[in-house]
């Protein structure tokens, strides 16, 4: 191998700016090594420093979401947040995006982001067991939009299924604010002994650094920085900094790690993500309160020449760093022998607390780690207060001029509720044989627990035009949906993981978003006891000064004892009663119905009322578990019709509606929160209402399933056949339109 | 029943395939690893799905070659029941098991979906416990599941009643609109020529028990324990 150059660089200001690092951020680098940095610890520094690894924007707000509950093991700060489920089990879990780089190479951004986010459940101990993911695309009509889809689709399809794990739900949305920068939030599930989890702490001066899976190569160097600017019309440029994922090595080493964390061999254990090798190493030592010592020219690597510099920074995927205990090498060893992965000692544990590079006999980095550290900048960056939007003027009825079959069939149809088939049927949803509800089948996914009955419900939600009009509302009205799904299947909602997608902080309309929603998720997470245990800032996605709509994704787990207790949308019997739980006001502001069908993008989102919501949910999933309800569907986009029209659609059994005679129509398609539509067999029907009653509930008879069409006293409205053609058709009309 | 699970690297319904055979036999059937060059002494291999080796060669071209493959051809020559699933269909087809080839789905994409086939003959271990023209329904999960092979051969297959499966609309009806990979004559699963051995592309496994909202995979493992217990 040849040596790298003897001369790096001389690292000045100037160059220093060229990596991301401002001149304040530049000379407090200098007050701390008391000398100029060489130029691998301006690389170094440039991604410890970056917005990606620091939050230096985001970390004096995050610190106000609740994060603690009895059920919580493992709040935010290590590679997943970590729940308790009873019986000595624990489910890990994290959402994290993947938006820049998705946006330059779809295939290979999704794909990686998968693997990425897979690596951080499994780093814990936890065999994964479902995948989900929040996709938000640009404008249909936009040039890109097709092929960032199904590049996207096709990425996380490619590595989801050869992993073997899962991809059993999530959402997609369109929306012209992310023709520029599209969002591609990954999440994954799994499971673990609670007495079996694993931490990234370093410990025990002298032990042993240990690199396990593929080799380095010059691949994603500086993602971590890219991942911290906006995008401009040069982006494309940047498509080397985006890393090549490969998920065969990545199931190898799931099981190679599972197999080693069952022996009693391991110290710590981190996964080499963003800004690689450097953040897996310093985050582990400074945990630990400790000094790293690195061997460069032991790194496995498949290039010539790398320097310190690329290898310290390289973004190759399906790597892993891990603290040994001393003399148990060879047995760790003969584990990755045996999956056929490199293993490689790199360097051992230290009291200096410093981090020291070495290679070809010469020293390349040698900084203190927690005063680097500790020195990430904070910013508290001004921002202002979404102004409040002016109701909804009631003159805009007067624009509605098509029939209420016309509506359903045309709202059916928009890109937001369409049927996402054509993606979800790309990705391997049944691999494990554990898979209760799936895509389309349930408001949130239901999968077993491998060899138990207990089952893991998961959904992923936000409205971002919610959050566009009123941030404190669009933050609370995710998570309580998130918090809705979850129990609308039977499921105990236990936390959530957040995915807090923005502009660029900069700018305090942004900040103030991001601000807003931080505080509407804390209040939902409060009032709901539903925490938050891992998440992940993805900001600066903005090009040519044009931001995203505020999209806090929020992933949301819950627990069932039973899998078989869990109840899915679809109609399933002719002559259920059907009932709407919860109050229904009219909320028009923000909705499908005046976005899709009279073309206004106005008014407030509908308020949530966390008490209501909490008691509602709670009704309902009591009816669940005890077994009284057939059918159960949360009422969100497009409202109760909507929510009618989608059990219709699933089951394939009609409805016979009485309860909207002589409503206004705000009735059918305002998106009033905290509410759920059930069908209830006739027999059931006495103890359910008596049960709503003493809960205060309302409860509101709509009609009974029957037929194979929506209709009431005025005739029919639609036929199945003709919403299914409607909803079915959409996507993959539009994606074949390219082929 | 005595079965074993041969597990590649990148196998990943191995889990799925060993519940159902757990399940239907009562005994845990063997898991046996790639580089083994023996198996135990067994009535029943079965080969899982999954991308072995990454399938970055061709589906099942590289497995097909590693060293526990001459013992399952051994096996199998010797009348021992063998089922590929899946990548398990794309081994045993590239071990020469089976003819034909498995190629890339014809609308380039993965797909899984539960599809409707109907039992095209059921005088085997593995069909008896079907009514022969049954209409069953499997998920497929498949990149690779179009089955082709040359005029003569597929003459052969539906000559010798060696097509086990067939792709049909849900009333069993043949339409191309049904076949969801493009396979040759609908071809979902085939048999050598003494139809102890059985290769097909959708999953029995995951369709044995009410948590997966179909039971119609398990009487194929109900009829393997029946014959060979």
């Amino acid at each position: 191998m040849s040596e790298p150059k003897n001369s790096e660089p001389k690292v000045t200001a100037e160059l220093a700016a060229t990596y991301g690092v401002t001149a304040e951020e530049y000379k407090l680098f200098l007050d701390i090594l008391g000398r100029e940095p060489t130029f691998t610890e301006l690389g170094i520094v440039s991604v410890m420093w970056s917005e990606h690894c620091s939050y230096k924007s985001s970390k004096v707000w995050l610190m106000k979401l609740p994060t603690t509950g009895p059920q919580v093991i493992c709040g935010p700060g290590e590679n997943a947040g970590v729940v308790d489920i009873g019986d000595g089990d624990t489910v890990i879990f994290k959402m994290e995006s993947h938006n820049h780089p998705s946006f330059i190479e779809p295939y290979q951004g999704a794909a990686t982001g998968v693997g990425g986010i897979l690596r951080d459940v499994f780093t814990m101990g936890a065999r994964p067991i479902a995948n989900m993911n929040a996709l938000r695309f640009g404008s249909p009509d936009h040039p890109k939009t097709r092929h960032l889809v199904s590049g996207v689709v096709a990425g996380i399809g490619g590595y989801g299924n050869c992993v073997g794990v899962p991809t059993v739900g999530g959402e997609t949305n369109f929306h012209p604010a992310y023709n520029g920068n599209i969002l591609v939030n990954a999440m994954t599930v799994g499971v673990a002994k609670a007495d079996r989890i694993f931490y990234s702490a370093a410990a025990g001066v002298g032990n042993p650094v240990v690199y396990v899976g593929s080799k380095t190569g010059r691949d994603g160097i500086h993602g971590a920085t890219m991942a911290s600017a906006e995008f401009s019309e040069d982006s494309e440029e940047k498509r080397p900094t985006v890393q090549v994922g490969d998920p065969f090595t990545e199931k190898l080493l799931i099981e190679a790690c599972l197999e080693l964390m069952a022996t009693d061999t391991i110290v710590a254990i981190q996964d080499m993500g963003a800004a690689g090798l450097t953040s897996s190493s310093v985050e582990m030592a400074g945990k630990g309160g400790l000094g790293i010592e690195l061997v460069l020219d032991d790194v496995p690597m498949r290039e010539e020449g790398m320097t310190p510099y690329e290898i310290m920074l390289s973004e190759s995927q399906e790597r892993m760093l891990i603290i040994l205990k001393p003399g148990s090498e060879e047995q760790a060893r003969a584990i990755f022998d045996k999956w056929e992965l490199d293993f490689a000692v790199i360097g051992h544990l230290t009291d200096t607390g410093r981090l020291v590079i070495k290679m070809h006999g010469k020293t390349w980095c040698d900084m203190p780690i927690a005063p680097v550290s500790n020195a990430s900048p904070v910013y508290e960056r001004p921002w202002e207060p979404t102004p409040a939007r002016d109701e909804v003027s009631e003159s805009v009825w007067d624009n509605w001029t098509i029939s209420l079959g016309d509506t359903l069939e045309k709202l059916v149809a928009c890109p937001d509720l369409a049927s996402k088939r054509w993606i979800w049927e790309q990705y391997d949803s049944l691999v494990g044989g554990d898979t209760r509800f799936m895509s389309g089948q349930a408001d949130a996914a239901v999968v077993r627990v491998p060899g138990q009955t207990k089952a893991v419900a998961i959904t992923t939600d936000c409205t971002p035009r919610y959050c566009l009009a009123d941030p404190v509302r669009g933050g609370a009205q995710a998570v309580a949906e998130a918090w809705r799904n979850l129990s609308a299947v039977g499921a105990k909602p236990l936390a959530i993981t957040d995915n807090m997608n923005f502009g660029n902080p900069e700018k305090p309309r942004i900040m103030g978003q991001f601000v807003g929603a931080i505080q509407g998720m804390s209040e939902a997470c409060k009032a709901l006891d539903f925490p938050v245990v891992s998440g992940n800032v993805s900001l600066y996605n903005e090009t040519n000064g044009e931001a995203i709509l505020p999209t806090p994704a929020i992933g949301g787990v819950g627990i069932l004892p039973d899998a078989m207790l869990a109840v899915g949308i679809a109609f399933k019997n002719e002559g259920d009663v059907i009932l709407a739980v919860g109050e229904t006001k009219g909320h028009i502001g923000q909705s499908l119905f005046l976005r899709e069908i009279l073309g206004l993008e106005d008014g407030p989102p509908p308020p949530v009322d966390l008490e209501v919501e909490r008691r509602n949910g709670d009704f309902v999933r009591g009816l669940i578990l005890d077994g009284l309800v057939a059918s159960s569907h949360d009422v969100s986009d497009g409202g109760l019709i909507v929510a009618i029209a989608e059990m219709a659609m699933a089951g394939g059994v009609g409805a016979f509606l009485t309860g909207f005679d002589d409503q206004h129509a705000k009735v059918l398609f305002g998106e009033d929160q905290g509410r759920y539509v059930l069908a209830v067999n006739p027999a059931k029907l006495a103890e359910v209402e008596a049960r709503a009653k003493a809960a205060g509930v309302p409860l509101t008879t709509l009609g009974r399933t029957e037929g194979t069409a929506l209709s009431g006293r005025g005739g029919e409205m639609i036929t199945i056949e003709r919403l299914r053609k409607a909803n079915e058709g959409w996507l993959p009309g539009y994606m074949a339109a390219a082929e | 029943m005595k079965a074993a699970v041969i597990v590649f690297p990148g196998s990943n319904r191995e889990r799925d395939a060993v519940a159902a055979l757990e399940a239907a036999s009562g005994t845990k059937p063997y898991e046996v690893w790639h580089r083994d060059t023996e198996l135990p002494d067994v009535d029943l291999i079965v080969v899982p799905g999954g991308f072995s080796y990454g399938d970055y060669l061709r589906s099942g071209a590289m497995a097909a070659h590693s060293p526990i493959m001459r013992e399952v051809k051994a096996r199998a020559d010797k009348g021992v029941r063998v089922l590929g699933v899946c990548n398990g269909f794309q081994i045993i087809t590239e071990a020469g098991l089976l003819p034909g080839a498995l190629m890339r789905n014809a609308k380039l994409k993965f797909i899984c979906r539960t599809v409707a086939m109907r039992v095209e003959n059921t005088d085997s271990a593995f069909t008896a416990k079907y009514r022969p023209g049954q209409i069953v329904r499997y998920p497929v999960a498949h990149h690779d599941g179009n089955y082709w092979a040359d005029p003569e051969t597929v003459k052969r297959l539906e000559g010798e009643g060696r097509v086990a499966f067939r792709y049909v609309g849900d009333l069993g009806q043949a339409d191309p609109a049904h076949n969801p990979n493009g396979s040759v004559n609908a071809i979902a699963g085939i048999f050598n020529e003494k139809k102890t051995v059985l290769g097909l592309m959708p999953h029995p496994e995951d369709a044995v028990c009410a948590l997966h909202g179909n039971t119609d995979g398990k009487p194929l493992f109900d009829g393997l324990v029946e014959a060979l217990s």
